[in-house]
């Protein structure tokens, strides 16, 4: 039977794709676009490897570990900037993750048809919102409430620990955490929410027939979602990582490795951002290419994962549906 | 007894824990609130005809406007358009009408992967491709990085909406010996347009508020320029600059031209539904 399918999909191949010239130009159109965004990815990935050669052969590895960013003195070590993206953009996502999965719950399990369609459309739009207006805000609305109000409260209370430590500037990590935590919630609780309405309903309804509540079905349903749930937080945590404008904004830009969440700090994208029109030497703008290749490849492991795992998780249910 | 207990602890915990999803999903609309109120608050004080009409005054007068911003954004978009639709379009009829292979699948995955490259990387490699070459910076430079940035969101839109168009039509046109490649482009994605229309209006609002990537592309102008080969400004690029400098006057152009910004996403949006709903009316 399948060998029958076979040489009658040869003979349809044969018929129409080779046959007319028209065919055969087209597909190869086609082919030819799709080969460019092939050659774009290798070609920027090619692009920044050339422009931070000369960093790359003057620090190697030290780059990563060095804990100097001193571009007067040029010498550049991306361990704090390193630090300060990572340090972001988690505490961020321990923020996010727990309020995204309660809108994907609320939305996927709880909300009823007329409330859903225009909540997801609210959350859908904070995605929608170029991230300078998030930075604009960010400096005229949280920095002022974060310095006035939510530092001294904290150092007030909790001052003993080395997390709440230090003057309250507002500009800081602080500020910094809390909007990545904004920006990255509609993409973990959009993709959560769709990941979790994938799975079939005779899941929930089996939960139900066995006298469990709406709750422990829900669980059920967590537990199943659990590998597309990962996926969209490492989405979410790439986001996070690569967020540049709201974050420059923000953060302070200072190279530093600080215990405290007052203190200012720097992430990969922000000193790109912060430091590339006045790099005047080579060396500088070499560093700085080389921390734009970092990110690079950092955001597309991080995504790369993301994406099995979703996709994962995708397959898993379709043929269930 | 005891069975009574835990009736009533599941009872509890349900109504608990959905209670915290209540309370989350009011967590999350409320920074979009708060934004939506401060940039329509403060940046309607500034609002007027003047603002679209007028350039910007030199650094220490108030007033003005940002006329070149405006339209430096629109060709800036328009420019990164002419880049990313047809890339993004062609690649998705690949990718849906022949790309049930290694290669399709490699392109599907490096989309997906191009969409999660940070805007930043984006500006640093058209800095050094384009740029560097041309020694200075330039509108066409910009448009290019807005124009990589929208080939994932066309790209994949595009895929979606062609899979969607139910195979009898495709078979309908090849059964009356039409070649494949008119059946695609008169059938399939005449079917299909109204979602691809979505995707590229998605792509275009999306690149008209990008930011990171025009810093060091299109770089900024104080003065009117349409010119594709010269330095162009941006609203985007304004707003980061005027929300950083020490002066209040343009601090407050900074929340117009966000609202600004806002307006012409949100219009862009609307004209792409009017157009979408008025012409091909599907069920």
């Amino acid at each position: 039977m399948s060998n029958l399918k076979k040489t009658e999909s040869k003979f349809f191949k044969k018929i129409f794709s080779s046959h007319n010239i028209g065919d055969l130009i087209f597909e190869k159109l086609t082919l030819f676009f799709a080969g460019s965004v092939f050659l774009l990815v290798v070609l920027m990935g090619y692009e920044m490897y050339m422009g931070s050669k000369l960093s790359i052969d003057k620090f190697g590895w030290n780059f990563l570990v060095n804990s100097t960013w001193d571009p007067v003195q040029e010498i550049y070590g991306a361990l704090p900037i390193i630090y300060g993206t990572i340090v972001s953009s988690l505490l961020a996502l321990i923020i996010s993750l727990p309020l995204s999965l309660g809108v994907a719950i609320f939305l996927a399990e709880v909300a009823p048809a007329w409330l859903e369609k225009p909540l997801s459309f609210l959350v859908e739009l904070l995605a929608g919102i170029p991230s300078v207006i998030y930075g604009l805000w960010g400096i005229f609305v949280l920095v002022p409430w974060i310095r006035n109000d939510v530092e001294p409260y904290l150092s007030d209370k909790l001052g003993f620990l080395p997390l709440f430590k230090g003057a309250p500037y507002g500009f800081g990590l602080l500020a910094a955490v809390l909007i990545l935590a904004v920006m990255i919630l509609p993409i973990i609780s959009s993709i959560s929410r769709d990941v979790l309405k994938s799975i079939p309903h005779s899941q929930r309804e089996a939960a139900l027939a066995l006298g469990a509540t709406k709750w422990q079905s829900t669980l059920i349903i967590l537990k199943d979602a659990r590998s597309g749930i990962l996926g969209a937080t490492m989405l979410g945590l790439g986001r996070a990582i690569g967020e540049t404008m709201a974050v420059t904004m923000v953060i302070g830009n200072r190279a530093l490795i600080s215990p405290s969440l007052f203190d200012p700090s720097y992430t990969l994208a922000s000193v790109i951002a912060n430091e590339f029109s006045e790099a005047t030497s080579e060396m500088y703008m070499s560093a700085l290419i080389q921390l734009a290749l970092v990110l690079f490849v950092i955001t597309i492991v991080v995504n790369s994962l993301a994406r099995l795992l979703v996709w994962s998780m995708n397959r898993k249910w379709e043929p269930a549906k | 007894m005891s069975s009574n207990y835990s009736y009533y602890w599941k009872k509890i915990t349900n109504l608990l824990m959905f209670s915290l999803t209540l309370i989350a999903t009011l967590c999350a609309v409320v920074p979009l609130v708060l934004i939506f109120y401060y940039t329509i608050s403060k940046g309607v004080t500034y609002l007027s005809p003047d603002f679209f009409i007028s350039m910007p005054k030199p650094v220490g007068e108030t007033g003005g406007g940002m006329a070149n911003a405006i339209a430096g954004t629109l060709i800036l978009i328009g420019t990164g358009g002419l880049i990313g639709i047809p890339v993004g379009i062609m690649t998705g009829i690949y990718l849906s009408e022949f790309g049930k292979n290694k290669f399709g699948f490699l392109v599907r995955f490096l989309t997906d992967v191009l969409s999660g490259v940070p805007s930043i990387v984006v500006g640093v490699v058209v800095y050094t491709m384009i740029v560097i070459p041309m020694k200075h910076f330039s509108a066409l430079a910009g448009g290019i990085a807005l124009g990589i940035l929208m080939i994932p969101t066309v790209t994949r839109t595009t895929e979606e909406m062609i899979k969607l168009v139910p195979h009898t039509l495709r078979e309908a046109g090849l059964a009356l010996g039409i070649p494949k490649w008119k059946t695609t482009l008169a059938i399939v994605l005449r079917t299909a347009w109204k979602g691809i229309a979505t995707g590229v209006l998605l792509g275009l609002s999306r690149a008209a508020g990008e930011t990171a990537p025009l810093l060091f592309t299109a770089l900024g102008n104080r003065f009117w320029s349409t010119s594709i080969g010269q330095p162009i400004a941006s609203l985007t690029v304004y707003i980061y600059d005027y929300a950083k400098s020490p002066f209040e006057d343009w601090n407050q152009q900074a929340w117009t031209a966000a609202l600004v910004l806002i307006l012409l996403i949100s219009i862009l949006s609307l004209l792409f539904r009017i157009i979408t709903r008025s012409k091909y009316k599907t069920n």
